[in-house]
Formats: structure tokens, sequence, C-alpha cells
């Protein structure tokens, strides 16, 4: 659509500006004058400039918790994307089973973060629990209490649970839209189902898959509290993601120098790369 | 039956587990579930209910996370309504960068501005009421918001807005009796998101609450720790949050797929 220039359009904006600059500008810059100050309590502070970048980035355990959530993001990126797909793919496309699919898929997404932890939680217990019992009973040595792999494989269980139906929804939503003279046309040309995928549906889906990637990615990134009440970061610290690492030195230890400037550090991470996916997506639709 | 419905199908099956278990949970005794695997209640009892409809520090914990999820979802759409329409309809000085700035609030962890917020709310005086939690959560939901609407709105061909000058309506007559009526589907979906968003975050919800206003599922939390480990309360008060979910879903399933794709397929 071309757009006309008007100036007066920012009086529209200027609400959305007001509430989200009082909410995010503030904050935000709370956390940077921590980041650039030392205290010794009391409310008492004074200027260490980048100490705590330096100390943060040099950290191994800042590391390791990075790298982590870079190792859990790729794996349910992995997941969730082409298990999504596949599974729009296969939905019936009208009919009555449409809604029924839509509403129960969905339901996952409408549960508040701790109640899925909790609800895994008790699910995975290898006593008590469904899911663990079942697993020992087949054989498996499953505590995901005392194994990291164990944790690990729950955690990733319980985001590909919770997720993958944004995935599928996404991509059933861009599968609906494709008109079906394409479908006519490719069956004239005798095209084999794996053509189709091929060139029509896989190009048409490219928008939806990359809103698909941008939100698993950013919210990934930020798992907390699914995995705070799941695991509690542990055992020992395999499954301390970045959130849960900032909250313990935030909250935990009070060190709110290194906790102001870690916070930075994972924010600018989260930026530059939705940066890229938001420059992406934005070329597709100019073109 | 196709044979690829199976697909589907296996998944909703995956899905419903970890859900059967929760709500079998909530129908069982304490004793039964710490005692032993049993695969549904053998003692049936509607004691856990019974207890969170009569305490009310529990059944006011759903009161105060309706009614911020409420606030918030009002607050969000109003204010987002206006500057969608701007984004979609006008270029104007720094657009664009205004436009990713909003997007980059989504992409803000939680984690980090807990503990900032706490402090603000505090300074501001809304600490611990529904407001607190209702405006931090504008945070995420206005520019998720304005996404949405934006998305739709780029979706009404401009000759609307045109005509209806012509016709000499003045831009808010117009707004409100031409344009919100043809995209009520884009206002519910957005609506819809905003209540989801809200409903299940629960890292600031959490930090801004201490008693008053404390929301349902923060409180599951507290039985686990004050009270021992009463499985089938906590189970009883998970299964209850899963309610306002459903009901909701249910009235935008239509609507759903299109607005998981913000509007834009």
């Amino acid at each position: 659509m071309n757009k006309t220039v008007n100036q007066k359009a920012w009086l529209l904006v200027l609400p959305v500006f007001l509430f989200v600059a009082f909410n995010a500008i503030i904050p935000l810059m709370t956390v940077v004058n921590y980041s650039v100050q030392e205290t010794f309590g009391n409310n008492i502070f004074s200027w260490s400039g980048v100490q705590w970048f330096q100390e943060v980035l040099q950290s191994e355990r800042f590391r390791a918790s990075l790298g982590r959530q870079i190792a859990f993001t790729a794996t349910i990126l992995v997941i969730e994307i082409p298990l999504g797909l596949a599974i729009a793919l296969a939905m019936p496309r009208k009919g009555p089973w449409v809604s029924v699919c839509l509403v129960l898929m969905a339901l996952p997404l409408l549960i508040p973060w701790n109640v899925v932890g909790s609800m895994w939680n008790v699910f995975a217990l290898p006593e008590i629990g469904l899911m663990g019992r079942g697993l020992n009973a087949l054989g498996f040595d499953f505590n995901y209490t005392r194994q990291p792999g164990d944790a690990w494989f729950t955690i990733v269980l319980m985001d590909v649970w919770h997720w993958t139906s944004l995935v599928v929804l996404l991509c059933y939503a861009g599968l609906v839209a494709i008109p079906n003279d394409y479908y006519q046309a490719a069956k004239i040309d005798g095209a084999s189902a794996w053509a189709v995928f091929r060139f029509i549906q896989l190009p048409k889906l490219k928008r939806v898959l990359t809103i698909a990637i941008l939100l698993r990615f950013m919210d990934s990134f930020m798992i907390y509290t699914e995995v705070q009440v799941l695991t509690g970061g542990g055992p020992g610290s395999s499954t301390t993601f970045l959130s849960i690492d900032l909250f313990k030195v935030a909250l935990g230890q009070f060190d709110l120098g290194p906790a102001g400037a870690m916070s930075i550090v994972y924010f600018l991470i989260i930026l530059l790369l939705s940066w890229v996916f938001y420059t992406l997506m934005m070329r597709n639709e100019a073109k | 039956m196709r044979k690829r419905s199976i697909v589907p199908i296996l998944y909703i099956v995956f899905l419903m587990l970890p859900i059967y278990w929760l709500v079998t949970m909530s129908f069982k005794t304490t004793n039964e579930i710490l005692g032993g695997f049993t695969p549904w209640p053998q003692n049936f009892t509607l004691d856990s209910y019974r207890k969170i409809f009569t305490d009310s520090t529990w059944y006011m914990g759903y009161v105060a996370s309706i009614e911020y999820v409420v606030l918030n979802t009002i607050v969000s759409v109003a204010v987002a309504l206006p500057a969608a329409y701007a984004f979609s309809r006008y270029r104007f000085l720094g657009d664009k960068h205004m436009f990713f700035w909003l997007l980059t609030n989504r992409m803000a962890p939680a984690a980090v501005f807990a503990l900032p917020f706490y402090q603000l709310y505090s300074a501001v005086g809304l600490f611990d009421t529904p407001w607190a939690v209702a405006l931090s959560h504008t945070l995420f939901n206005i520019p998720l918001a304005v996404w949405i609407l934006e998305g739709f709105m780029s979706g009404v061909p401009k000759e609307l807005d045109e005509t209806a000058y012509v016709d000499g309506y003045s831009f808010p007559r117009f707004f409100v009796k031409i344009f919100i009526p043809t995209i009520a589907a884009g206002i519910g979906v957005a609506c819809f998101f905003c209540f989801m968003f809200s409903w299940v975050e629960m890292l600031l919800a959490k930090t801004l609450t201490a008693v008053a206003a404390k929301p349902i599922a923060a409180l599951m939390t507290k039985t686990a720790s004050t009270s021992g480990y009463e499985l089938g309360l906590l189970a009883a008060a998970g299964t209850l949050t899963l309610i306002p979910g459903a009901v909701v879903i249910y009235f935008v399933r239509n609507y759903i797929a299109k607005g998981f794709a913000l509007g834009r397929v």
C-alpha cells in the first residue's frame, strides 16, 4: 500500500510511545546505571566504568550459561519448526475437525508458564509421574532430578509440547491462504507431492515461517519460569540458562553491578539476532 | 479417515497426556498421589477443589489474575489502535525506527526487567496492585497489539478512508463508526493475544505482587513451600487455570490461525 507522508500521525503514536517509554526506558536506564557502578550497600554508588562488563564477558560462568542457552534454542528450533510444519501439512483443510484440532492444539499456549513447569514436574517424576514411571517401566533409568541428560530431555520435550502448536498454527494459516488454482495447475502438470511442497507450499510459507522462527527464537532465549519450576536450573547447573543465571546473580546474591552488565549483554545479543531476522523478513515483504 | 490424519491425532494425544495427568491428580487425595502409581483416581475426591473455593486467599488469587489481565487487555488494545492506524496508513519521521523499537520490547527478557520494575512500581506506589502487573505487561503487549492490528489494518483498502472523508466524516467519527467495525475481527484477535500473554506471564506478575494482588498461578508455588507438598491442591489449582484459556480459545477459534500469523497471510 502506498502511504502518504503525514507528520501529524505522530500524535496517534504518542500514547503508545509514552506507555512503552515509561516501561522500557526508565527500567533500562536503571540497569545501565547498575552496570557501570560499584555499590557498597546503603545506596552508596561509585563509578566503576566497564569493570563489570569485562568481568561478565570473561567469566566462565556466563560463557557456560550462554553456551547452554544457545544449545537449547538451537535444539528446540531444529525440532519444533520441521515438526510444526509437518503437522500443519497433515492437518485437514476443511470440515468439522479443523476447529477441534485448532482448539486442542492451542490449549498448551494458554497455560500459565509456571503451571506448565509444575505440570511437567509431576508428569515426569520417576516414582509417581506418568512419564517418569512409564520410561522406567520400559527399562530406561530415567530420573530428571539427578541426571543432567534426563533433565535436558524433559525440558526439551516440555518446550516441544508447549510451543510446537504455535508453529503449527502459523504454518496452517499460511497453507489455507494458498489459492486452490496453484494446486490445480500443479495437478495438470502432473507434479509430485514433493514438487508441490518444494515449489508451491514452501515459498508461500516463507513469511509465516520467518515469523515462527523469530518468535520461537526470542521466546526460547528468554525462557525462565518453566525451567525454574521444573528443574530450578539443576541438577548442578546443567540447565541454568541465561535468565535463570541472571536471576541468581541479581536476586540471589544481590550483585547488582554484574547483574546489570549481564542484562545488557544478554539484551544486546537478542536485539542483534532479532534485528537480523527482522531485516530479512522486511526485505521479503518489500519484494 | 485418511492415512495422514494419524499425525495430528498422535500429536494431540501427546498434548493431552500431561494435561490428563494434572487433571487426574486433582481428583486424588495427597496420600494416594504420594503412595504410589495409580493411572486414575482410586478414591475420587473433590476436597482439593472444595478447599480452593472456600479459602479466600485461593479464590481471590483468581480474581486478581482476571483483574490485571482484563485491565491490561483494555489498555493495550485501546492505546495500540490509533498507533497501528498511523503505521498502516502514513509515513512519518522515524516511523520504521519507531516500529522496530516497539518490537524490541517484545524481545526484552522479563528477567532483565524484574528488579527495575520492582523499584519503579514501588516508587510510584503501585506495588501489589493489579495496575502494576497490568501496566508492566503492556511492555510486551502493546508492541504485539500494534503489530497484529497493523497487519489487519493494512488489509483494508485505503479507498474506505478516502470515501469517508469525502462524505464529510471527521477522523474520530470515521475511526469509531466505520473503521473499528471493519476490523472487528482483528481487534478480537489482538485482545485474545493480549489476554493470552498477560495470563501466561508469571515472572513479572509474581515480582510485582505480594499479598493483595497475587495471581492464582503464583499461589501454587506457595503451597509447595509452606504446607508441605500438597500435590492434589497444586493440581486442582493448576487445572482451574486451564479453564479461562480454553474458554477464550473457543471464542476466537475461527480467527486463531490468521491471528497467529499476525494478520498477514
